[in-house]
Order: C-alpha cells, then structure tokens, then sequence
C-alpha cells in the first residue's frame, strides 16, 4: 500500500512544518550575546531536517521501482479501530465516571465481547484488577486515581487506608 | 584488588534480604514477560518502572535490571515451544529450537538455551565487572564537548550501522530529538513547543510516556493484527535424568558458547546493534565454524546455544555504557537510564564517584540475577508450558490497562495517558511503514543531553563551533561519527559502481 506509506510520509512533513512554527516563537539563529544557538534553534533545524528526509521519503515512493513498505491484513482493520475506540472511550470516561468504573468497564468489553471469553473469566478480571490497583497504586502507593462522580463512594476506603 | 573489593561491598547491598526478593521477583516477571510474544525486555521495563515506586530507587533499578536479565532468558521459552520468538532477541533461537521441540526435544533445547544464557551472562559481567571502572575513569575527563560528541556519535551508528531504511532512520531520531525540546528551554528557560499553551506540555514529554505508548499500546496494536490464530505449544517435560543428560550435552557446546558470549558483550554496546544483531551473528559465526554445518536449522543444539549466550551478553554489554558514559546501548537500557535520572541517580562517570554502593550493588545484582534466573527458569517449565496457552486477548486487555493506569502513576496527569494512546496509534502506524523506533526512544532520552551539551560548550567557548573539533577526544569521536554517516553513502555508491561492471549477480 504506497498510498499509507506516502500518507505517513506527509503526516510527517506537516508536523515538521508545525513543529517549525512553534520553534520560532524563540530565537532559531545564532545568539551573538550568549554564543551559540536560541532557544528555538535546536527545534527548528532538526524539524527542518526531518521536513527534508520525510520530503525524500515522499518522493521516493513515485520512483518506478518503488515498493511498499507498508502492508497490511485488511481484515484486521475493524478489530483494530475497535480497540482503539474503545481505548479512547475508556480514557475519556476515567475523569468522568472515575477509573474504577471506567477500566472494569473496558475489561469487560475487551474480554467478553471482544474476546469471547466465558463470564467467568471476564468477571473475575473485572473484578480482581480494580481491587489489585487500588491496594497497590491508593493503599500502598498513595497515589490517587481520578474518581469523578464516584469519589463519594471512596470516602469510607479512604477512611480505612489513610 | 580494588574491584574484588567494590564487588565484595556490592554484594553486601544485592545479597539483602529486600534486594535478593527484588531480583527473584523481576527475573520471575521478566521470564513471563520474554516469554509472552509480543513483549520483550523493552516492553515489560516501559510497563513496569511505573510500579516500581513502591521500592527505593536503587532496588526499584535492581529491579528492572533482572526483568531485562529474565526477559532475555524467557525469549527463548516461546522460540522453541511455540516457534514465535518470545522477544525479537529470540528470532535466532527459533531456527533450531523449533526443529528440536518438533523432534520431541523440547526439554532439552529449554535446558540449552537457560544454560548457554547463563554461560553468556556470566562470561559479560564478569567483562563487564573488568571494564566498567577503567571505562568510567577515561569517562571523568569529558567536558559538555564530549558529552556532545559521544551523543552525536551514538545516534551515527544508528545511520551507519543498523539495518533500517536510513532516511527514515534519521527522521526518527530528529522526531525524538524535537519531542525532547518540548517544555521549558534548558538555557533561557522560557517555554516553547507548548503546541497552543496546553499547560500539560510545560513539563516536557517523559520519556516514560513516549515507550509505554510506543512499546505498550502500540505493541498490542501489533499483535492484535498479527496475531489471528492462537499458535500450538509444543509440550515439554524436565525431568532428572534429562536435566543431567542436557548439562552433559552442553560439554560440546563451549566453542558455541564462547563466540556467542565475546560477540554479544562487545556488540550490545553499540547503540544500534544490541541483543538482536548480535544473535543473528553469533548463530551465523557458529555455523559457519560447526563441524557440520548442514545440520543447522534441522534442530542442532549448538543453534540453540550460540545466540541465546549472544543476546544475554548482549543485553549487559548494553548496560556498559550506560552505566560509565551515561549513553544507552540499547532501547532497553535507555529506559533504564531515563528511570534513574527520574529518581535522581544520574548515570556516567560520577556515579561511580557519588554512588559507589549503589553501582556496584547493581553489578553485583547482575550475578545474583543470572543465578535467580537459571534456576527459576528451569524449575518454572511446566508453568511456563502453561502460561504459554493464556489467550491474546486476556494478554493484551491486561497489557492495556496496566499502560493506561502506569501511565497516569508518574506525573498524575491525564494529559500524558492522553498522549500515550496517541503515541500508541502514531508509534504502531510508523512501525507499520518500517520506520524503527528504538533511535525514536534513544533520541528523546538523550535529546536534553545532547542540547545542554552543545549550547553550554558554545557558551563557555564564546561560540566557536570550531571548539568540537579541537579538543582530541571529541574531535575524534565527532570523526568517527562523520565515518558512519558517510558509511551508507559510500556503500550504496560502490554497489551503484559495481552493478554497473557486473550486472548479473
């Protein structure tokens, strides 16, 4: 698929060029007070650098003899853009609905409906992994996840913990 | 002798009761970890250092370092009961590994390859034990000119040395290197690269973000499309009387052995080559020398021996200079490296200056660690077996929580598990087109190095870039690395020049 390959090669031009643009709110040339570069310098000329290989990577892919370094099983495509759905959903329910609810939750998906596995696995990883983070990351660690709406139901835990 | 004498004092920090737990827990861990395909070394240390704040820094690296150490024997499990290397340091286990289990040889090639990985291991720390003062000492004299240097040099071998596509080499390592631009400047110390002022890009992009996305999330993009059918494991049994016939057996093997473990030390320093590279060579270097070559691929246990020695020696050769000079050796150890700058043990020469106990406590670890593992990994077989049958998706749904909620741990911050689903998605599409990644996580690790460097050598220099060249040591190593830029270039010009005398080959 030379269409991927050219696609990733302009996905990485146009970030070269926006990495660029950010740069140069510092200076990108020689600091004649300090010797040596800007702040801006660093970012800017290696982006340039990258804009330049990426620029060859593209035209490459025209040459006649051009092959396609990208390839993929097209029938993997849906369970892929599934996962990462359901991974970004997952993310975005975490300050919401708070990381208790929302990781089981895509335990729960993962295994039983993309999976296939039976309930008792499923409910038993859903279950075990909250209580495991929570001993491990909250009661040990003192880190505190996101809980979102349910941080009232934490109050006692926390009580019991802190 | 002084370094029997720093060892000695090593060992009295590894061999406590905390640390000796640590080590059989991370090599235990790493052995599942290399033995489940799809996660290697890289990504069990990028999915685990967030858990490691539970233990004090030093044990929390001890730590990492015997899932490294186990991960590299567990590599071999899945080569030969499964025939789909457990690790990418694994491939070359495969070749004869797989033949052998096929034959019904599965439990003597497992008793090879824990045995040849020990040998290997041994053989480099005892190298590593040897050179890592000496190393550090020559190291004590570089200047920021150096520190440059030796940066630009390591990101050269990626150019010269390694086998990717090298335009998309070189993207990869700019990428990394703008990535690590992000935040505050070093030097002014006004923000830039905030992409909008987003305030979550104040602090930069920890490295740790970049590898749990690229090497967490994105390895499981990988393997759920690559990984359709579940694949049959090969049963396998250990017995007494096996064990005692496959020790005997590895009597031939130490001309195997040797080569793999002398290669792999030397190679796994290099920052482009590492454990992977150095195994291929070394099952290339034992067939051809084999007294019957013809055999290899069929199931010959030298196969087996010579890269699983090569890729454990690897993975220590590749701790050497990122423990004396502070430059990785590999992907592995740079998040290693980003570990310890995390909690303040900042490797290269002074550390062995500053933090003796903890230096040679890791060493000493080392020894410990390849002990743990022979024996675990032995005894752990059956459960290996076993463990070996659990489904992708249980695999890859664990893998995934354990990267959202490790990815949070840290820095608190939803903003980087945002950026670790995105670096996941961009990390697994670019390895899709063959871009590599490891100069990617290599680069923004050593990205702030090499800026720091650079600007301060300038300032102090009043800006004389001629100030590079000048000094012996950095003029050489800049040399050297302007010898392996050049070195595709000249390459691809002879091939051009000799396809043009003799077309046919």
């Amino acid at each position: 698929m030379l269409t991927a390959d050219r696609l990733i090669a302009i996905s990485l031009m146009a970030l070269s060029l926006y990495f660029m643009w950010h740069a140069t709110v510092l200076p990108i040339g020689w600091n004649g007070m300090t010797g040596g570069p800007g702040g801006g310098a660093f970012p800017f000329w290696l982006s340039a650098i990258m804009l330049a290989c990426s620029g060859l990577i593209l035209l490459r892919t025209f040459l006649p003899d051009a092959r396609a370094s990208f390839t993929m099983d097209s029938t993997m495509l849906r369970p892929l853009l599934a996962v990462v759905i359901a991974l970004v959903v997952t993310i975005a329910l975490i300050p919401i609905a708070g990381a208790y609810v929302a990781l089981p939750l895509f335990l729960l998906w993962y295994l039983r409906i993309f999976g296939g596995h039976g309930w008792t696995l499923t409910l038993s990883l859903s279950l075990v992994t909250p209580v495991v983070t929570f001993l491990f990351f909250e009661a040990a660690l003192k880190i505190l996840l996101p809980k979102g709406i349910t941080e009232p139901l934490f109050l006692p835990l926390y009580a019991i913990f802190f | 002798m002084d370094v029997l004498a720093l060892l000695a004092d090593g060992f009295a920090t590894s061999l406590s009761p905390l640390n000796l737990m640590i080590v059989i827990i991370g090599v235990t861990a790493g052995l599942f970890i290399g033995a489940m395909p799809g996660l290697g070394s890289v990504n069990g240390v990028a999915i685990v250092l967030p858990l490691t704040f539970i233990v004090p820094p030093s044990s929390a690296i001890i730590l990492l370092a015997a899932i490294y150490y186990g991960a590299m024997y567990g590599g071999a499990i899945s080569s030969i009961l499964l025939g789909i290397p457990g690790a990418s340091t694994a491939v070359a286990t495969t070749f004869d590994g797989r033949p052998m289990a096929q034959q019904g040889k599965a439990g003597l090639a497992l008793i090879a390859a824990a045995v040849a990985s020990f040998v290997g291991g041994t053989i480099s720390i005892v190298l590593f034990t040897l050179f890592a003062a000496p190393l550090a000492n020559v190291a004590l004299a570089f200047g920021p000119a150096e520190e440059f240097a030796l940066v630009l040099l390591a990101f050269t071998t990626f150019v010269g040395l390694g086998g990717d596509d090298k335009l998309k080499t070189i993207v990869m390592i700019c990428l990394g290197l703008v990535l690590s631009t992000v935040g505050l400047d070093l030097i002014s110390g006004q923000p830039r690269l905030i992409f909008g002022d987003i305030p979550g890009f104040y602090a930069g992009i920890s490295f740790l973000v970049l590898a749990i996305g690229v090497y967490g999330v994105g390895e499981v993009l990988y393997t759920i499309e690559t990984s359709k059918t579940a694949p049959q494991v090969t049963p396998a049994r250990i017995t007494w009387r096996e064990l005692g016939n496959g020790l005997r057996e590895m009597n031939r093997l130490w001309k195997a052995m040797s080569i793999g473990s002398f290669l792999g030390f030397f190679v796994g320093m290099l920052p482009a080559a590492g454990a992977t590279p150095a195994s291929l060579m070394a099952y290339g270097i034992a067939r051809q020398t084999s007294k019957n070559p013809k055999s290899f691929g069929k199931g010959n246990i030298e196969g087996v021996a010579a890269p699983e020695t090569a890729n454990n020696a690897a993975s220590t050769g590749s701790l050497l200079p990122m423990l004396t000079l502070g430059i990785p050796g590999s992907p592995t150890t740079a998040l290693l490296l980003g570990g310890m700058v995390m909690w303040g043990l900042v490797p290269g020469p002074m550390l062995f200056i500053e933090e003796p106990d903890f230096v040679w406590g890791l060493i000493s670890s080392l020894y410990t660690a390849n002990f743990a593992a022979v024996a675990i990994n032995i005894a752990l077989i059956p459960i290996f077996v076993w463990a070996l049958r659990m489904p992708f998706t249980v695999l890859c749904a664990i893998v995934l929580v354990l990267c959202i909620v490790g990815g949070f741990a840290p820095s608190q911050k939803m903003h980087d598990v945002w950026l670790i689903a995105g670096f996941g998605v961009a990390g697994y599409l670019l390895r899709k087109a063959d871009y590599p990644l490891a100069p990617l996580v290599l680069a923004l690790v050593l990205g702030p190095l090499m800026e720091k460097s650079f600007r301060q050598t300038l300032i102090a220099e009043q800006g004389n870039v001629l100030a590079f060249v000048e000094r012996p040591l950095s003029g050489s190593f800049i040399a050297i690395a302007l010898l392996f830029f050049a070195l595709p270039l000249i390459k691809s010009l002879r091939r051009t020049g000799s396809r043009g005398v003799a077309p046919a080959e």
